[in-house]
């Protein structure tokens, strides 16, 4: 056991000594599981808006950048000990969130979110709402008179809804809206409600640098109407910049 | 994959079929299956080599070894596997990027813990930034061997300790009357017979290891059950050239019978195993097999 020990630490110590120079890749951390704002396509890459947008921003900030994959829940707890060294998963700005780490200025408004149900008459007041954990939508729904069941995935949350364990689900109309369009069976209802302060990239509070470096790239593609056509082009929210 | 996969929506049902099975993000899924035999295979004699190191130490007339090798045990079979596989992983991938950077940035003067966020210079990272991403998966690979590993050996330390008491207390004095050392016992006697006591707990722990390797994901490896949701999940046309409804109950159905044949036949193995390992030992199978004439 202690020679397993002691090789697993030189191991440690060596592993890509060689490789000097790790400067410049920068990991980007992603769900992959929320179309049309990041998902895994047919040929298992990362695809998307978040995609194209991330592509563009580290051609613009002269970075070189490679995609990674990680479940929600635990996505900021895994910036914060250094595996990735950015979120772009849709993630909206909020207080809570900026007490654990920052965000870049904002690459999409604040769009309003739906209701979706099975039925026309669906109870979204005070009915079982669907939500996916640790979203903008569920920290709203349990301040509502509505009962929160959450889910860690977005798709769970429709199946939710399509099984009838809950009334209806709420969350960004840009998610919802392709589902609506595929599935007569299920129709918006109720309010829009406009939650949270827009969309930005997480960056770990030590990294002003970095967290500079993309503000500056999303102003840029800001200035030059770049950001608005893709916003446009994936349906991602209908307020442009 | 194939030529005629260039038009999925004009294909009849068993070739449309034969496309959407075979795609990239597909056969994600077949590799990943590689992925925890390759951990299994990796594992096991990992977690039996802790558990035989765990139990001797645990039968140490020193007080002190006697001590690692009960604490050891029972630390790690009191801790939720889930609560030791967020934690220690977080903990020795740390330890590991704060040696190196012990190591390498001497000069560096920031704290590396700064809030939250545990910060290393750049060639400290483990692995570099600049790795590619597989990489990156090995490593979380060899921490999740380890990690499994030290959790099963603690079971696995247990089992053996048992088993080493339930040799013979004659076959051990009967050895020490014959005048082999201390060392002789154990390596001649004890540790040959043991074996058959401790299987049935060993078989149960590498069946319950079977079971646990969806943990993987826990640890950033994307496993079968990933895959399986991932791909299963409802596919709107706009996202994809094969739109399907909610089908994870047959991906997670084909999951059962891939765990359900693979236990099926760990238990052969391990039933063929516990008959060539009674043969002339004094427990009742061994004594049946005697009986027979064998």
């Amino acid at each position: 056991m202690k020679k397993l020990i002691i090789g697993a630490i030189i191991w440690g110590m060596t592993a890509g000594l060689s490789l000097a120079d790790g400067h410049s890749v920068i990991r980007m951390g992603t769900e992959g599981a929320y179309p049309p704002w990041n998902f895994v396509d047919d040929n298992g890459e990362i695809a998307g808006f978040e995609r194209e947008l991330g592509d563009e921003l580290c051609k613009r900030a002269e970075l070189k950048c490679e995609w990674v994959k990680n479940d929600w829940d635990s996505i900021i707890p895994n910036l914060v000990s250094g595996n990735y060294d950015t979120i772009i998963a849709g993630m909206s700005i909020t207080d809570a969130r900026k007490e654990k780490i920052d965000f870049t200025t904002n690459y999409v408004m604040s769009d309003p979110s739906y209701y979706l149900a099975a039925s026309e008459d669906a109870n979204w007041k005070t009915g079982v709402i669907a939500a996916q954990s640790n979203t903008i939508q569920a920290a709203y729904i349990a301040e509502t008179g509505a009962t929160l069941v959450e889910f860690a995935t977005p798709e769970e949350t429709i199946s939710a809804v399509r099984n009838g364990e809950a009334d209806a689900v709420l969350a960004d109309s840009s998610y919802l809206k392709p589902i609506a369009d595929e599935d007569p069976g299920l129709m918006f209802v109720g309010d829009k409600p406009i939650i949270g302060g827009g969309v930005g990239m997480g960056i770990r509070k030590s990294d002003t640098d970095l967290r500079n470096k993309f503000t500056a790239a999303i102003d840029s593609m800001k200035g030059d109407g770049t950001l608005n056509a893709l916003i446009t082009k994936h349906g991602i929210s209908e307020q442009l910049f | 994959m194939f030529e005629f996969c260039a038009n999925p929506e004009n294909l009849s049902e068993f070739s449309w079929l034969s496309c959407y099975l075979t795609t990239p993000k597909h056969m994600n899924l077949f590799y990943s299956v590689g992925t925890v035999l390759l951990l299994l295979l990796l594992t096991a004699p990992t977690a039996l080599l802790f558990g035989f190191g765990g139990a001797v130490m645990a039968r140490s007339k020193i007080l002190l070894i006697r001590l690692i090798g009960n604490g050891y045990i029972s630390i790690v079979r009191g801790v939720p596997d889930i609560a030791f596989f967020l934690f220690f992983v977080i903990a020795i991938d740390q330890f590991l990027e704060w040696t190196r950077h012990k190591i390498f940035c001497p000069e560096w003067s920031e704290p590396i813990r700064q809030g939250n966020d545990f910060v290393v210079c750049t060639i400290a990272k483990l692995p570099l930034n600049s790795s590619p991403q597989w990489i990156h998966e090995i490593y979380g690979f060899l921490l999740a061997v380890f990690t499994f590993a030290i959790v099963f050996g603690a079971f696995a330390a247990n089992v053996l300790y048992g088993a080493m008491r339930a040799v013979p207390k004659a076959q051990i004095e009967t050895a020490v009357s014959f005048g082999m050392t201390d060392r002789q016992v154990f390596r001649r006697i004890l540790v040959p017979q043991m074996w058959v006591f401790a299987l049935p707990g060993l078989g149960n722990l590498w069946m319950i290891l079977i079971k646990a390797t969806p943990l993987l994901f826990l640890l950033g490896v994307e496993d079968i059950v990933y895959w399986a949701r991932e791909l299963g999940g409802t596919k709107t046309a706009k996202f994809t050239s094969y739109p399907h409804g909610d089908w994870r109950v047959w991906y997670f159905l084909g999951l059962l019978v891939f765990y359900l044949a693979f236990t099926r036949v760990s238990e052969a193995v391990i039933d063929t195993l516990m008959k060539t390992l009674s043969h002339g030992t004094d427990t009742l199978g061994g004594n049946l097999q005697r009986q027979v004439g064998r």
